[in-house]
């Protein structure tokens, strides 16, 4: 009988919260790709333009808050803190992002 | 309708994108002797290494192609005493770097400079480091030592990653090889079957284990997966020799790795310069980028223009690529043949051949071919029929 398995712990992110690029994961801009990648042992994952905008601000400093803050400013859009939390639960449930 | 096939393969040229992985094997010296070992059966004959300007210039060249990985291993990588220099060059090239490594000759003041240039990711391969292999899950040498580098590894904040290769003398003892990780606090074990080539080749009656035994290895590894969860990912690796269906080579020929062999031969994969009629340029005398995109032997099994029938007109020719070139020609002697792994392939029964010889009842008392071990001398013994 297949395993019943609950619904995924809920990840602690909120606006508060400090994220920083993952232990063992890499974050740079590859020409080759014209994206910024995440590396990680024998792999890589190629980000589209938010995902590498968002990772990009995850330098262990600033919150979730400040950073939404900062890509507000820099591409000139409204609030965007809800997607900057969507995008941190995904990369917390990849690993690619930790909370300090 | 005209019945013959058509004679010309009619399949688009493959678009070939920049290698992924850059895979430094720095020498061909080691410490092990291990009867599994990949590396060419005529090791001993093949000694003029690059020099570490030489392995820098592929390190740049390889990189300003596109390369983002950089494996550097061997042989044992420790034996050479510039890896510290290219790890921090690799590191400032952009590359992820990875080390794979036996652990043998780790010591605290090689890693704590590796850390600081920049390694990014350590592999540590667990096998025996004497010649008893029948009993070296008894040895405690080799626990002593993996511990010891383990400890190093954890100390330096590397996540612990852990290769063991099996096969028939170990694949019994799977539960001891998961506990061992779990102990010295592994997050990842690869449990990788021998594959067959070189010297696991010469030894495959005394390394392939009986169905039975993949069975049973594949359940325990399956309960402890239940029973640790997340605490360590276990990978198994089943022997290609129990598949019906070939593995696409190194992800498809040229289409991923480039391999720079200790002498600077460059190579689509580990195993590559087995083949006969195929030029590999050398890296002294060629670019990386040339070597890529122009050579004879990076481009001939590239795609699968080169197919001839089965592989040819069969539908799962874009997925398997036509499986392992070394795997044909070792097998088969055809280095266009299709992967014998493969049901399909008029060579099948090699393999089956093979695996049936493995599964037949031994008499433990019978006499037994005895193992041959990786190492000089059995080199230049063995060199030359391999």
């Amino acid at each position: 009988m297949a395993k019943i398995e609950g619904p995924p712990a809920e990840s602690p992110v909120t606006a508060a919260s400090i994220p920083a690029i993952g232990h063992g994961f890499r974050l740079q801009w590859e020409k080759a790709q014209n994206a910024h990648v995440l590396l990680y042992a024998e792999g890589m994952v190629t980000l589209n333009g938010s995902a590498g905008a968002i990772l990009s601000q995850c330098d262990g400093r600033k919150s979730a808050a400040e950073i939404a803050a900062e890509l507000q400013h820099t591409y000139n859009q409204p609030d965007l803190g809800d997607d900057v939390l969507a995008f941190l639960r995904i990369a917390i449930d990849n690993k690619w992002v930790q909370l300090q | 309708m005209n019945a013959t096939v058509n004679a010309v393969n009619t399949d688009p040229e493959p678009a070939v994108a920049p290698p992924f992985w850059l895979l430094a094997e720095l020498t061909y010296r080691c410490p092990l002797h291990c009867p599994f070992c990949y590396n060419p059966v005529n090791f001993a004959a093949i000694k003029a290494e690059l020099s570490t300007d030489d392995w820098i210039r592929v390190l740049r060249e390889a990189r300003e192609l596109g390369s983002v990985q950089c494996g550097f291993s061997g042989g044992e990588p420790l034996g050479r005493d510039d890896l510290e220099i290219l790890i921090r060059e690799a590191h400032a090239l952009g590359y992820y770097t990875n080390l794979l490594t036996s652990g043998v000759g780790l010591t605290e003041k090689r890693i704590a400079e590796f850390k600081r240039g920049g390694l990014d990711h350590i592999q540590l391969s667990f096998q025996d480091t004497t010649k008893q292999t029948n009993d070296f899950l008894s040895s405690t040498k080799t626990f002593d030592l993996k511990r010891k580098a383990a400890e190093l590894i954890h100390k330096y904040d590397f996540e612990m990653v852990m290769n063991c290769v099996v096969h028939r003398l170990n694949i019994d003892h799977i539960d001891k090889i998961i506990e061992f990780a779990l102990e010295i606090g592994a997050g990842y074990l690869e449990l990788a079957n021998a594959q067959y080539y070189s010297w696991a080749l010469m030894n495959v009656d005394q390394l392939l284990p009986t169905r039975e035994q993949v069975q049973r290895a594949e359940e325990v590894t399956q309960q402890y997966r239940e029973r640790i969860g997340n605490r360590m990912r276990l990978l198994f690796v089943v022997p290609d020799y129990y598949e019906t269906r070939p593995k696409r080579c190194v992800n498809g020929w040229g289409t991923t790795l480039f391999a720079v062999t200790p002498d600077g031969t460059a190579v689509p994969c580990h195993t590559a310069r087995m083949l006969p009629g195929l030029k590999f340029p050398n890296v002294r005398e060629m670019s990386v980028r040339d070597i890529w995109y122009h050579s004879e032997g990076f481009n001939h099994f590239r795609g699968t223009r080169w197919m001839q029938e089965p592989c040819r007109s069969c539908d799962e020719r874009f997925s398997c690529l036509g499986g392992c070139r070394c795997q044909a020609y070792m097998l088969t002697r055809d280095v266009n043949a299709a992967d014998p792994v493969c049901d399909k392939s008029p060579h099948h029964a090699v393999v089956t051949d093979m695996v049936a010889r493995a599964n037949q009842p031994r008499d433990p008392d019978a006499p037994r071919k005895p193992l041959v071990f990786r190492g000089a001398e059995e080199s230049l013994a063995h060199g030359h029929d391999a």
